[in-house]
């Protein structure tokens, strides 16, 4: 049961994008030879980036 | 499971959905539970689901599931991600699902409830969910190119221009009528003006809270706000109680619309976190909790449908919009049965985050199955009403008179039974001042859902329910709103940067402003002439809208029906085609009609020189003589709109035959744009996660 409600609160974080940072993160470190002298963004910096990113473009429709 | 028994249950399911839909079409009686429409739509869609979505996701497109997808290949962790099917399906909803299912299904019972129901039914199986389904797939093949670029690409530049114009326009279009729908449910209303004006400071709050105070704690804001929108809700009333504060918000039409325009612009020249973006999470979080809360209620209150199956106004001279059945409803109902506007949110958008190509039949056909479901409760929240309350609140002032006794009398010589006293009760109920002429939909909608509502979890608070129901419609409308002209922004400064590079520059504030106002403009124009226009506006816009929508549609079938015979398949291009040449009748029908039908409630021309003559003869009375130039120029604009129209969807569908032509002729084509094959590693290790 306790299992099933954490899976399904991973769902609504992931769905609403609550842990866009934290996936990104962890993109981060699996492809941390690809950006080898990179510091990941500050939580705020990819927040920004993410969001101004997601509203180029068609998001909603009638 | 065992063979038979999947026989036999698949067999129980086809027998009740063929009971239920008997069950609608032949009724006569007085009323129909609603039951019968939830049971018909579970059972088509389930069996459309499971066998003709299946077979052409199988046989047709041939998915394969080994296939790495553009989001396992292009990974970046932020647009392309590889995500769970659920959350996948969980955007594509949200983005696809807008006001547009909730409206179209509430003006189209002027019909009757049945044959509203049937093309939602039947248009979402064999037309929107397939569009959505073949346009996710070919997208997803193609690196999640857009619509417009596939275009391009497969058919020609005449078809990629073809479908950024006619995107653009329906962008217009949309924003107006919907600026109409918003005006038409505040208009000397304090309680929903004030609850709806609340939702822009309560949005950049959220804003705030996420950019600022705890970046990216976006479920602790959007919480956060919801709480507050339903304070708002109370707190309308409240102001609606206090005389010294309900005049700041009684306003005339023409006023609101000025005010919408005003916010239109400020919207689309502010940066997305301020107000685009936190008012998109309250509305999605808002529009899925009420989804679901109406689904509740409807199936634990069984609610009857009074509206009769077909009413006297498949004839033509329905009050809410004039046309005949045919091929009125296919135009007025768009979203939930078809939309093009859906095609450009499976090309481009959902195809960066699928993570296996055997994902698409549940979010491209699932997602649209769905939305027709939220059209089916629109079109069953519309017809509990009694129907001459739904007339009474939906005929424009124009068609049964200004006065309330002349509304009830002209409504009750059409048979249908209701009072003034019956309509000033109601009207005190909802906490409204007159329910009379509130046109485009949204507070007869909100009436609906408020006495499902009210019935279902507690009578005393109706005028609570009724104001929720609005503020709900308004608040995604608002986020259509803004979201349609950023995007009508981008679009102008892509094609103006053409001539002047500088001002491509999204960036570039005088641009910003410049292109903003343009396409404020553009909208805001038939928004005015939309709340000037004593016959509702509702009755110029709404058609020119779902032409317009039907007309993208058609071209993403004809992007799709285009592909599949490029790609030797031409044995199955009808299930794309035959959704095409229904569309392109109904679609060329209705713009024939709209452009040349004698009848002045549906023929521009025809309304533009009727106008003119009582205007040359002086038989207009003075307000209405000075608005008279006004409307005659804009119904022959709109005559030229609508012919813009079908010249655009034809030169498609002309250069479609002329790439099929070639094609048989065994002529040069255009390269098909796929993707070589590149095997997935997700499907082996199995972390979709």
């Amino acid at each position: 049961m306790f299992k099933k409600i954490k899976l399904f609160w991973q769902t609504i974080r992931r769905l609403s994008g609550d842990d866009a940072y934290e996936q990104y993160l962890l993109h981060f470190a699996h492809h941390q030879t690809e950006h080898a002298h990179a510091e990941p963004l500050s939580q705020e910096e990819f927040f920004k980036q993410w969001q101004d990113k997601k509203w180029k473009g068609v998001k909603r429709c009638c | 499971m065992h063979k038979n028994l999947k026989i036999i249950i698949w067999v129980a399911v086809a027998l009740l959905g063929a009971t239920a839909i008997s069950a609608i079409a032949l009724n006569r009686g007085e009323s129909i539970s609603a039951m019968w429409f939830i049971a018909a739509a579970a059972c088509v869609y389930a069996i459309a689901y499971r066998f003709y979505a299946a077979w052409i996701a199988a046989s047709v497109l041939v998915i394969d599931e080994t296939r790495a997808t553009p989001a396992e290949r292009l990974d970046n962790g932020r647009d392309f991600i590889p995500t769970n099917k659920w959350v996948v399906f969980g955007h594509h909803f949200a983005a696809i699902a807008g006001p547009g299912p909730l409206v179209g299904p509430t003006l189209a019972a002027q019909f009757g409830y049945l044959p509203g129901t049937l093309w939602i039914l039947i248009g979402a199986v064999l037309g929107g969910a397939v569009q959505d389904m073949v346009t996710l797939f070919f997208s997803t093949r193609r690196n999640a190119r857009s619509l417009g670029q596939m275009a391009r690409d497969e058919i020609g530049p005449i078809g990629g221009a073809a479908a950024l114009i006619g995107t653009f326009l329906i962008m217009i279009i949309l924003i107006a009528v919907l600026g109409l729908v918003v005006v038409n449910a505040m208009k000397h209303s304090p309680w929903a003006t004030s609850t709806v004006a609340a939702t822009i400071p309560i949005a950049m709050l959220v804003g705030f809270y996420m950019r600022n105070f705890r970046p990216g704690r976006v479920l602790e804001a959007s919480s956060l706000g919801v709480v507050l929108l339903l304070l708002a809700v109370v707190g309308g009333g409240w102001i609606d109680h206090q005389p010294s504060l309900r005049g700041l918000f009684d306003h005339e039409g023409l006023t609101l619309a000025w005010v919408i325009i005003g916010y239109g612009f400020a919207a689309a020249v502010m940066p997305v976190w301020l107000l685009l973006a936190p008012r998109d999470y309250l509305s999605t979080f808002v529009k899925l909790g009420t989804v679901t809360l109406l689904a509740i209620a409807i199936i634990v209150l069984q609610p009857h449908v009074h509206m009769p199956a077909l009413t006297q106004f498949t004839d033509g001279s329905g009050p809410i919009f004039g046309g005949k059945l045919f091929p009125f409803v296919f135009i007025t109902i768009a979203c939930g049965a078809i939309s093009g506007f859906h095609a450009l949110i499976a090309s481009g958008t959902t195809p960066k985050l699928l993570g296996s190509e055997r994902d698409i039949r549940m979010i491209g056909y699932g997602a649209m199955l769905l939305e027709s479901f939220v059209a089916i409760m629109a079109m069953i929240a519309a017809t509990v009403l009694e129907p001459g309350v739904f007339f009474a609140i939906n005929s424009p002032a124009g068609v049964v008179g200004k006065e309330a006794v002349d509304a009830i009398a002209k409504i009750n010589s059409w048979g249908f039974a209701v009072s003034v006293e019956q309509m000033s009760q109601l009207a005190k109920d909802m906490g409204e001042s007159s329910l009379f002429a509130r046109t485009g939909g949204a507070p007869s909608l909100a009436v609906g859902m408020a006495s499902i509502f009210g019935s279902a979890f507690g009578k005393g608070m109706l005028a609570l329910w009724y104001h929720f129901a609005i503020m709900f419609e308004a608040i995604f409308i608002l986020t259509t709103l803004d979201a349609g002209t950023r995007v009508g922004r981008f679009m102008l400064q892509d094609m103006l940067g053409n001539i002047w590079p500088k001002i491509g520059q999204t960036s570039w504030m005088p641009s910003v402003i410049f292109t903003s106002a343009l396409v404020v403009a553009g909208w805001g124009y038939f928004l005015y002439i939309g709340v000037i226009d004593p016959n509702g506006g509702v009755n110029i816009l709404w058609p020119l809208f779902g032409i317009a929508n039907q007309m993208l549609a058609a071209i993403a079938l004809c992007v799709a029906t285009g592909i599949l015979v490029k790609s030797g398949k031409l044995k199955y291009a009808w299930i794309t085609g035959l959704p095409l040449v229904w569309l392109v009748i109904v679609t060329s029908t209705a713009a024939w009609q709209k452009i040349f039908s004698e009848d002045i409630r549906v023929g521009f021309l025809a309304a533009a020189n009727d106008l003119a003559a009582k205007l040359a003869t002086g038989v207009l009375p003075p307000e209405k003589a000075l608005v008279a130039p006004q409307l005659i120029f804009n119904q022959q604009l709109d005559a030229y709109l609508t012919i813009f129209f079908v010249v655009v969807l034809w030169v498609v569908i002309i250069d479609t035959f002329r790439l099929i032509g070639s094609y048989l002729a065994g002529k040069p084509l255009l390269p098909i744009t796929e993707v070589a094959h590149e095997p997935s590693r997700l499907v082996e290790n199995w972390v979709r996660d």
